[in-house]
């Protein structure tokens, strides 16, 4: 029989309704279903969740740490996307 | 002076770390920090899933359902920590199942005190108060480690284990209002379990070979005898409280450094254990062994299972 380690998954569980599934952690499993079941039982042993995501690790695509700095450097400077950059004047109490 | 040879990549990860920014898996980081982390989650990891073995002696003789239940829990939970910590090792590039594989074959190390046996359900009260005491004393440093899986394992372990502790001071606070024979069997777990739990913080730091470079890398947070003088003062005003003597005749308050001075630890009792020599080291590998022996179909039958799946949805 096949001895070959099971593939990882990257496990996403939503807390409650009306929040957005959140990273937790990954585990091994031979496929998604089982990925599904295992993350029920690693994850969500104290009601930490209503439903759970799961995605292949090796399907993540992500950037190369080496170009974050031109990636997400040039945002730092425009502080006028930032309501904080605006002088309001005295006496305006909601804007 | 080290720092005259270091690289540009070395500069930029020991500025990261002196900013307590967190090392991510995609970072860069020096060879030797990648090997320490993994060997040190990897031995974290590992002193879970043994930690199962000891407390799992008693489930079946648990006096009552609520421990019965409370203990199954706490198993679940080191059964779960293992597979958060061997999580956080993979994101390192190291694998699990070689990991694992270490482990059964006795090459990996995992912590000391699992090598102590379970004699009387008393050591269930005194494995929950003093070893979780001493686990969690060092997990709680260990959530600001530097390296972000890890300590975000350690995030979730420690939320987790805040009621081991608890449950094993219950048992400990029930048993010292029982009999005279369920408080001298406290005592005497008291007795057996109180210097090996000093041992689980490792050698004292001036023989402690890794110590300055983790707590420079800032891996580790607080030293070896740093944690352990913490977990002393805060256990002994515990053991008073319900009658429990500390079976060392050296403790005593000491104003000045407020903190307990304590007698010497027998080093080479740790040595021996560490080493494999310890009361039931062979008995936790054999039955490591015998539960990845024996899960051998489930997994193939997984295998299938998933394989016979995956064919079906194709066809």
């Amino acid at each position: 029989m096949s001895t070959k380690e099971w593939p990882l998954w990257e496990v996403f569980i939503r807390s409650k309704q009306g929040l957005s599934h959140k990273h937790v952690g990954s585990l091994h499993a031979p496929d998604a279903e089982m990925a599904v079941s295992n993350a029920r039982d690693l994850y969500t042993r104290r009601s930490e969740g209503i439903s759970i995501w799961v995605v292949e690790s090796s399907q993540v695509f992500a950037n190369d740490p080496a170009d974050s700095d031109p990636l997400f450097e040039p945002s730092q400077t425009k502080i006028y996307r930032h309501p904080t950059f605006y002088e309001v004047p005295d006496g305006i109490e909601h804007m | 002076m080290k720092e005259i040879n270091m690289t540009a990549l070395e500069q930029l990860f020991q500025a990261k770390i002196e900013k307590d920014i967190k090392i991510e898996p995609k970072d860069w980081m020096p060879e030797a920090y990648r090997k320490t982390l993994i060997r040190q989650i990897s031995q974290h990891a590992h002193s879970e899933i043994i930690g199962m073995l000891p407390e799992g002696n008693w489930i079946t003789r648990a006096p009552n359902l609520r421990r019965k239940a409370v203990l199954l829990a706490k198993v679940q939970d080191e059964a779960g920590h293992g597979q958060y910590l061997y999580s956080a090792m993979e994101t390192l590039g190291e694998s699990r199942d070689k990991s694992m594989a270490d482990l059964i074959s006795g090459k990996a190390k995992y912590s000391s005190i699992f090598n102590y046996p379970t004699l009387s359900w008393a050591d269930i009260g005194a494995v929950g108060w003093l070893v979780d005491g001493a686990a969690i004393m060092n997990q709680v440093a260990l959530c600001r480690t530097s390296y972000g899986p890890y300590a975000r394992a350690m995030v979730r372990i420690c939320k987790e284990e805040s009621f081991h502790q608890r449950q094993g001071f219950e048992i400990m606070c029930t048993l010292m209002k029982g009999s005279k024979e369920q408080r001298e069997m406290a005592q005497d777990a008291m007795n057996r379990f109180w210097w090996p739990s000093l041992m689980m913080f490792g050698p004292s730091d001036a023989d402690s070979t890794h110590s300055q470079q983790s707590i420079d890398w800032k891996v580790k947070r607080y030293t070896n005898d740093e944690l352990r003088q913490s977990f002393i003062n805060a256990s002994v005003p515990q053991a008073e409280l319900i009658g429990l003597t500390i079976p060392d005749k050296d403790l005593k308050w000491n104003e000045a450094k407020g903190g307990y001075d304590f007698g010497p630890i027998d080093w080479e009792e740790f040595r021996q254990v560490i080493s494999g020599n310890g009361p039931c080291n062979a008995e936790r590998i054999a039955a490591r062994k015998q539960a990845d022996d024996n899960g051998q179909w489930v997994r193939e039958a997984a295998s299938a299972f998933a394989e016979k799946r995956s064919a079906k949805k194709a066809s």
